[in-house]
């Protein structure tokens, strides 16, 4: 795999909400094994610039052009679960939905990686929002190996025990040659492998 | 080709602001005197007719207005799909403006339908396929009205009001026919509003100037309020502020 | 990829309203309550009840029906659901076309299907005859998924919008009046003893050409909703 293998490229980008236009002219390349990790002040479009990748809106100007080959996991800021499922059954859901590994061991395999196997038959209204946050994000390990992981707010939530399952599984991520971008407005403890930083205050603001 | 760029040219708000502000009076001056030369033949000049009398004379307003209703619905929906496909504020804008004319056109092509029954058949209603439909289509507009209103979003006011308006008119013949369907079925439904009475050229010539009249009043209160929606719009462009007239 | 869609959607649909069973039943009260009322404000003469029957239930189905679908999105959309749900469809326009049929498959199961299977009772109770109770569920059966169409429209058009509900009513509702004009025709022209071939041959051509349609608009609004 050469360094010129780029999984996503954008370039021109700009985004509109509403009347506002939040940010224009912004670039970037996402290469596997980078963590890209967007700043930014709120209401500065990070979660909008993450949409657009995702591919649930179209910019107001720019492209996007992307590896199609490549799966990309979307996890948003909301965690997309019902209350009235189980942990198991929410897992089975969002993993199916997308085609991902639906197998018995996969999905054992994920909820052990978040700490949740034990919690696998409590309904969703049971669980305080740091559980709700790792149910939504053990689908990460019952995606393809090389995706493109886009992560809004990841660690919202989380205490130190899903702080470290998340890393740990970024990390492990990158290794296999994916790639990640995330938000954060907590600082990233990631040891292993440096984030870049992609600062959305200083894209030709509007 | 050379057609298409002068129709672009107009396609933006401020020129067209400009070219409306100018032409709303004469569409006005038009209207006046179409309906003033329509009216009178209709009223004056035209026959009374053997069967029902002087009080026929409403369809010079009756017809014109329910031909408008359903035609400015087809237009609004017309230049909203125009806007949402491609973009284009303007057009989007106009689509907006229409939609109270429409409206209240079948609004009066509903009480001039009630003030010819009363005369004629001694109610002030009836539910023939004519005037159903129009009741139906003034819920159409009304909630094309209230959806553009409702969302605050502007952009996605207008897609949305779009779709709803395309979907809107396909099936704007399905629900006519389906009325008139329903008139021809049910027992008792002997009365038709569209029993007109034979047609002499004079009464075709009010019908006809009536016609225009509407069309020019449409133009002029739909250009007068597209010029209000552009200038709300457009409330902190500069060249709004710097007084185009 | 859209099958996984289409029935990941409906099953967690059916296994949600499993787990609200009384939720799932209000329509059906809400139409018991609707229908009682009109021989109380009518009066209880037989001949009148057979006679306004037809379109008494049949409207009351078309309420029914139109109230339980103002939150057919409203829940997904607020807690990411149908985010997920329409990235998984794949991109472009017609990225929520397996959401939208789902949906309304759903809606139609869990109203439309139940309002066929009660509404003999309510035939009975307005005296009409065994064959007319018949065309009644064959035109319902025919119409609920119309309705089931016609309101996941709404309900994606006027998404996260204030007094959403009441503003879908004003939307789809004349939009249903074709459909109810056949529909209820048909029992009624049975109970006459005329034909009713041509009402049911309308109604399953409105079927038809909804079917194809308004998942494909369900599917732009709910795109127009979400971006």
């Amino acid at each position: 795999m050469t360094d010129a293998a780029v999984i996503m490229a954008a370039t021109g980008l700009a985004c509109r909400r509403g009347e506002r236009v939040l940010f224009r002219g912004l670039d970037l390349d996402v290469r596997p094994g980078q963590i890209v990790w967007v700043r930014g002040a709120n209401g500065r479009g990070k979660t909008s610039l993450l949409r657009l990748l995702a591919g649930l809106a179209r910019p107001e100007a720019g492209r996007i052009e992307r590896d199609a080959q490549r799966e990309r996991v979307y996890i948003g800021h909301s965690n997309a679960l019902k209350d009235d499922l189980t942990v198991a059954e929410s897992l089975r859901f969002l993993t199916r939905l997308h085609g991902f590994d639906t197998s018995a061991e996969a999905l054992d395999a994920a909820l052990r990686r978040f700490g949740l196997h034990s919690r696998r038959a409590a309904p969703v209204r049971t669980l305080s929002q740091g559980q709700r946050r790792r149910v939504a994000l053990a689908r990460l390990c019952t995606a393809p190996a090389a995706a493109l992981w886009l992560l809004d707010e990841p660690f919202d939530a989380l205490d130190t025990e899903g702080v470290d399952a998340l890393n740990t599984v970024l990390s492990e991520h990158a290794a296999r040659g994916g790639s990640t971008l995330l938000t954060s407005h907590v600082p990233l403890t990631l040891t292993s492998l440096a984030p870049i930083t992609l600062q959305l205050n200083e894209a030709v603001a509007a | 080709m050379l057609a298409n760029i002068h129709f672009f040219t107009f396609a933006s708000p401020p020129r067209f602001y400009a070219l409306a502000g100018k032409l709303v009076p004469w569409f006005w001056a038009a209207a006046a005197l179409l309906a003033g030369a329509g009216l009178w033949i209709g009223f004056f000049e035209a026959p009374t007719d053997a069967t029902q009398g002087d009080a026929y004379r409403i369809i010079f307003i009756h017809v014109p207005a329910a031909w408008m209703s359903m035609l400015l619905y087809m237009v609004m929906a017309f230049w909203a799909a125009i806007g949402w496909a491609f973009n284009a504020r303007l057009a989007s804008m106009v689509a907006r403006a229409i939609a109270p004319t429409g409206a209240m056109f079948t609004f009066a092509a509903l009480w001039s339908g009630a003030l010819w029954g009363k005369p004629t058949w001694g109610t002030w209603w009836v539910w023939d396929a004519r005037l159903t439909s129009e009741l139906i289509l003034l819920f159409l507009y009304l909630g094309y009205m209230a959806l553009v209103n409702a969302i605050d979003d502007t952009r996605r006011a207008d897609q949305a009001g779009a779709l709803l308006a395309v979907i809107g008119s396909v099936n704007v013949p399905i629900i006519y026919f389906s009325v008139k369907w329903w008139n021809t079925l049910h027992q008792g439904a002997t009365i038709s509003a569209s029993a007109a009475p034979k047609m002499v050229a004079s009464m075709l010539m009010a019908m006809l100037l009536m016609t225009l009249a509407c069309w020019a009043y449409a133009f002029a209160v739909v250009f007068t309020r597209t010029r209000a929606v552009v200038a709300e719009r457009e409330r902190d462009a500069k060249w709004l502020n710097e007084g185009v007239a | 990829m859209t099958a996984p869609v289409f029935s990941a959607v409906l099953g967690r649909d059916l296994r949600l309203a499993a787990r609200r069973r009384v939720d799932a039943l209000l329509p059906l009260a809400f139409f018991a309550v609707a229908v009682s009322l009109f021989p109380l404000g009518v009066g209880p003469e037989p001949n009148t009840l057979r006679q306004i029957a037809p379109g008494v239930l049949w409207v009351c189905a078309l309420l029914a029906a139109m109230l339980s679908v103002t939150q057919l999105y409203a829940g997904d959309q607020v807690d990411g659901s149908l985010e997920q749900m329409m990235l998984a469809g794949g991109a472009g326009t017609l990225a929520a076309l397996p959401v939208a049929i789902a949906k309304a498959v759903s809606h139609w199961l869990l109203t439309g299907l139940p309002l066929v299977l009660i509404a003999p009772l309510f035939g009975v109770m307005f005296d009409l005859s065994g064959r007319s109770i018949g065309a009644l569920c064959a035109s319902l059966v025919l119409g609920t998924p119309i309705l089931s169409l016609l309101g996941g429209l709404g309900a994606a058009l006027t998404l996260g919008v204030r007094n959403g509900g009441v503003l879908l009513i004003l939307l789809i509702v004349p939009l249903c009046i074709p459909a109810l004009i056949f529909g209820s025709g048909a029992v009624s022209a049975v109970e006459s003893s005329a034909s009713a071939r041509g009402h049911f041959s309308l109604l399953g051509a409105l079927f038809i050409a909804t079917g194809l349609l308004a998942p494909i608009a369900t599917a732009a609004a709910l795109r127009i909703a979400t971006e």
